[in-house]
């Protein structure tokens, strides 16, 4: 089939998400896959936004910026989104605005079929099913199960203004509408990148989560808030620093502890980054990317604090940086973040971005079966006399937890000795502690996964980008081909410390990056060497698309 | 040299002879023992400065973090083994100064541990700066000219606040000293005590000064009347009172809600989750068969 894109776009408060969540759910039990992606001004109230939905029989996990089907939900919206309105696609709205296909006067017909206006976002959902050729019947169980604990009348109102919308569409849609989604076998799980990483934390073993709320990263301590039977002990610290400092001496304290932010957040944290690297207590950190300096555009998409992550911290310690390609994977780079921030007692930073963190992707299986949680704690049976930071050539010092046993556990931000106490002994002992430290990158690194190569044998050019990006870059290899280009990918999600790799011979390199100044192209090219043909930045706070990638490769290339 | 008590250690001190921290040291070791703890159930942490080293110098669990950072890291201790008996030992500068933020929200969240401020009206380590509590006028090494601000009186605001329990000590009385660190780890919920502590290098005062001064609150003194613990702290007096300012019936302490559903239990010895409830938890987000 062809992709649909639906675009619904109204103020901040209107109820798009309302309307978006309603719709996207019918759609997918209809039997299709779909990606909801959304984009908003920071502002509770007001401003145009919109929530779009792309259905497919299969996950296509990228946004399409062209509407098949704009709904508005005001006449400032159908001025804003307008443009995006395909040459045989439709705009439905409520306002008399000139050029619309389907006008539905909605908060009319909420008042005058059902007495209140209330109703005019069902009436809505109901005209957008209309229009895509969707069952009702497949409508009416998602209001029955959305409205389930309300009064039977708020229940049965919803059903009847969803049944008018889509009568209603129906009939303007005659012969405006090609579209036709009948029921089909397909079962998808649709779910957003912090609503895994979540999942991904409760699944390793996480117990204690402090976090300060700041997009694009809230969502993960609200869902392990939530959801209290996971067990998670979930604190909103009064600060960035309090957030980082509580993880790290829950952590210390002997369970696996997280923190969540955004990179304005994150730069608070840092001290305490080069704290759980001297004092050698794993914790994981998610550093959500969105636009900067400073608070930027809070709500918009970005790859901008690659460099900042990699080299945030005072001193020389080692650190895990991971970044996330999708919800599946950022599950499991979760689990792997845990794992390996306890198996070299470091600090793990989990790079995500507000695209990934806020859309829906759709997955026909979602397994959680993959790196297993994994614990690297010491038997303290085993050990007569216990120094925490007893000296080993590999670096990892046995690891046990104050009240566990007799044992006794300390730490100190202070250059140390083996039992952690101070001190100013530079040869003897400030000096192997050091080292002891360092030693642990070289297996570290052998940890770190290598970029993933895609259909490289037949390329001569080739797309290297990281991160969320992946979707779109394997999407823009098909373009390209349409184009006579034969390209392949290079996708790293693994960021540092980088892998043992090399680059392919006698091609040639593109980086795809959300950010102005190319930090993965400066990355690698430091590392490995590499030398780029070309550069494709976008930085405008949207995500990166197969559409965008192939555009300005053409424009480039020439 | 044959040990005192289980909490004796041999680390050397970086404080200066004769040092009334020693003191405060001493009252902690003998109050521990008073309360018959063993050292593997108490962790000290704290932040940096002179006093903030007091850890190092007793035998136990101890977490020596940032500056100003001691209480989060603490918050992150109690909340994941609340059966630990857990102690900030901060100074004036680390607890009211760098991290005064997070003494503030201490108080609102009412975490069941003590805290030990070293008050010395300086910073020491890091050679005679003024600190929060420094009176103005007072000449510090940056403030040669005198402080030109006024000090935080930080006792009141735990009073207003409600802190369960506000102490003043004196780092030249350590029996008192001790008595106080008897009953503040015995409250049940946030238990904070301000210890006057001279610095005989940096300070402006001799040690005398201070001794003169310090008078325990008479024995008819009501620890329950906040009204009267707050004019207590604010009233300007010859006179530095010390002793038990406020002590109230216990509120609810951090975490109580999560510790309701989930038992006492330190969190890593909990069962570790099922996949099969993470499974289930996915359901939810999958279409409809
Ligand atoms: C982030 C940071 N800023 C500044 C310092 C330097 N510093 C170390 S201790 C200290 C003041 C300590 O004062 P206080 O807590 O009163 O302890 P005292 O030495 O008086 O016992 C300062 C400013 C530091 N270690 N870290
Ligand atoms: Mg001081």
């Amino acid at each position: 089939m062809h992709d649909v894109n639906v675009v619904i776009a109204g103020a901040a408060g209107e109820g798009i998400q309302t309307i978006g969540a309603i719709v996207s759910k019918t759609v997918l039990d209809q039997g299709y896959a779909v990606f909801t992606w959304q984009e908003y001004e920071s502002r509770i109230r007001g401003g145009q936004n919109s929530y779009s939905i792309r259905i497919s029989d299969q996950p296509h996990n990228t946004p399409l910026i062209e509407a098949d089907i704009l709904l508005a939900l005001n006449a400032e919206a159908v001025e804003k989104y307008r443009p995006l309105i395909k040459e045989n696609g439709i705009l439905i709205s409520g306002e008399s605005s000139e050029g619309s296909s389907i006008r539905i006067p909605f908060s009319k017909v909420a008042k005058d079929e059902l007495g209140k206006k209330i109703y005019a976002n069902t009436v809505a959902v109901g005209a957008l099913i209309g229009a895509l050729g969707i069952d009702l019947k497949t409508l009416q169980k998602e209001i029955k199960n959305r409205f389930a604990d309300k009064a039977d009348e708020i229940l049965e109102k919803n059903r009847l203004a969803a049944e008018k919308g889509y009568e209603m569409a129906d009939e303007g849609c005659r012969d405006l509408c090609p579209w036709n989604l009948p029921k089909r076998d397909g079962r998808f799980y649709h779910i957003s990148g912090n609503e895994a990483i979540a999942l991904g934390a409760a699944y390793a073993g996480c117990r204690f989560i402090a976090a300060y709320p700041m997009t694009p990263s809230t969502e993960i301590i609200t869902y392990l808030a939530e959801n209290e039977n996971l067990g998670v002990f979930a604190e909103q610290a009064e600060d960035e620093i309090a957030a980082i400092g509580m993880a790290i001496g829950a952590s210390y304290a002997g369970t696996r502890a997280m923190t969540a932010t955004a990179g304005g957040g994150f730069a608070l944290m840092v001290e305490h980054v080069s704290l759980a690297g001297m004092i050698e207590v794993p914790v994981v950190i998610v550093v959500g990317q969105r636009p900067g300096p400073a608070t930027g555009l809070p709500t918009r998409t970005s790859q901008g604090d690659l460099l900042f992550v990699i080299h945030a911290g005072h001193g020389e310690f080692h650190k895990l940086v991971l970044a996330a390609s999708d919800p599946l994977d950022a599950f499991h780079k979760t689990v792997r973040a845990f794992n390996l921030a306890d198996k070299y007692q470091i600090p793990v930073m989990l790079l995500t971005d507000q695209f990934l963190t806020d859309s829906g992707f759709s997955f026909e299986e979602f397994d959680i079966d993959g790196e297993k949680p994994a614990t690297f704690l010491a038997d303290p049976d085993a050990i007569e006399d216990y120094k925490r930071y007893q000296l080993d050539d590999s670096g990892i010092s046995p690891r046990l937890y104050p009240g566990q046993s007799k044992h006794l556990v300390g730490v100190d931000s202070d250059e140390h000795d083996e039992r952690g106490h101070i001190t100013e002994d530079l040869v003897n002992v400030a000096l192997p502690m050091a080292q002891k430290r360092l030693a642990k990158n070289k297996k570290l690194k052998k940890d770190v996964m290598p970029p993933q190569e895609i259909a490289l044998d037949e390329a001569d050019t080739v797309l290297v980008g990281w991160g969320s990006a992946r979707a779109a870059l394997l999407e823009a290899l098909d373009l390209l081909k349409a184009d006579g280009i034969n390209a392949g990918v290079i996708h790293f999600s693994e960021m540092w410390p980088l892998p043992d790799y090399s680059f392919p011979a006698n091609k040639k390199f593109w980086t795809i990056e959300s950010n102005a100044t190319g930090q993965l192209a400066r990355l690698l090219r430091s590392e490995y060497n590499v030398i780029f043909e070309g550069r494709i930045h976008r930085y405008d706070g949207l995500p990166l698309t197969a559409d965008f990638i192939r555009t300005n490769f053409n424009a480039k290339r020439k | 040299m044959p040990k005192e008590n289980e909490f004796e250690n041999d680390v050397a001190s970086q404080w200066c002879p004769g040092c009334p921290n020693f003191n405060i040291l001493d009252a902690i070791k003998s109050a521990l023992v008073e309360l018959k703890k063993s050292p593997d159930q108490v962790c000290l942490i704290s932040g940096i400065g002179q006093a903030a080293k007091l850890p190092h110098y007793l035998q136990c669990n101890f977490f020596n973090g940032l500056h100003g950072r001691a209480l989060p890291a603490a918050i992150g201790i109690h909340a994941t083994n609340p059966q630990l008996t857990t102690m900030v030992v901060t100074g004036d500068g680390d607890c009211y100064g760098e991290g005064g933020n997070h003494f503030l929200h201490a108080l609102r969240r009412n975490p069941d541990i003590t805290v030990v401020v070293h008050n010395n009206e300086i910073y020491a380590l890091t050679k005679g700066q003024a600190s929060p509590t420094t009176p103005a006028g007072e000449k510090r090494s940056i403030q040669a000219k005198g402080v030109q601000i006024a000090p935080l009186n930080m006792p009141a605001i735990a009073i207003i606040h409600g802190c369960g329990f506000v102490a003043r000590g004196f780092a030249g009385e350590p029996k008192h000293l001790k008595d106080l660190l008897v009953a503040a780890v015995r409250h049940r919920g946030l238990s904070y005590i301000d210890v006057i502590q001279p610095c005989i290098t940096w300070g402006t005062r001799p040690f005398s000064w201070y001794k003169d001064r310090v008078q325990q609150l008479d024995d008819d003194y009501d620890t329950a009347d906040q009204s009267r613990a707050l004019e207590k702290v604010m009233e300007s007096s010859e006179k530095i009172p010390i002793g038990v300012l406020y002590q109230a019936s216990e509120r609810k302490v951090f975490g109580h809600r999560f510790r309701e559903i989930v038992d006492q239990r330190p969190l890593p010895e909990l069962d570790p989750i099922d996949a099969e409830e993470i499974k289930s938890l996915l359901q939810g987000f999958r279409s409809a068969p």
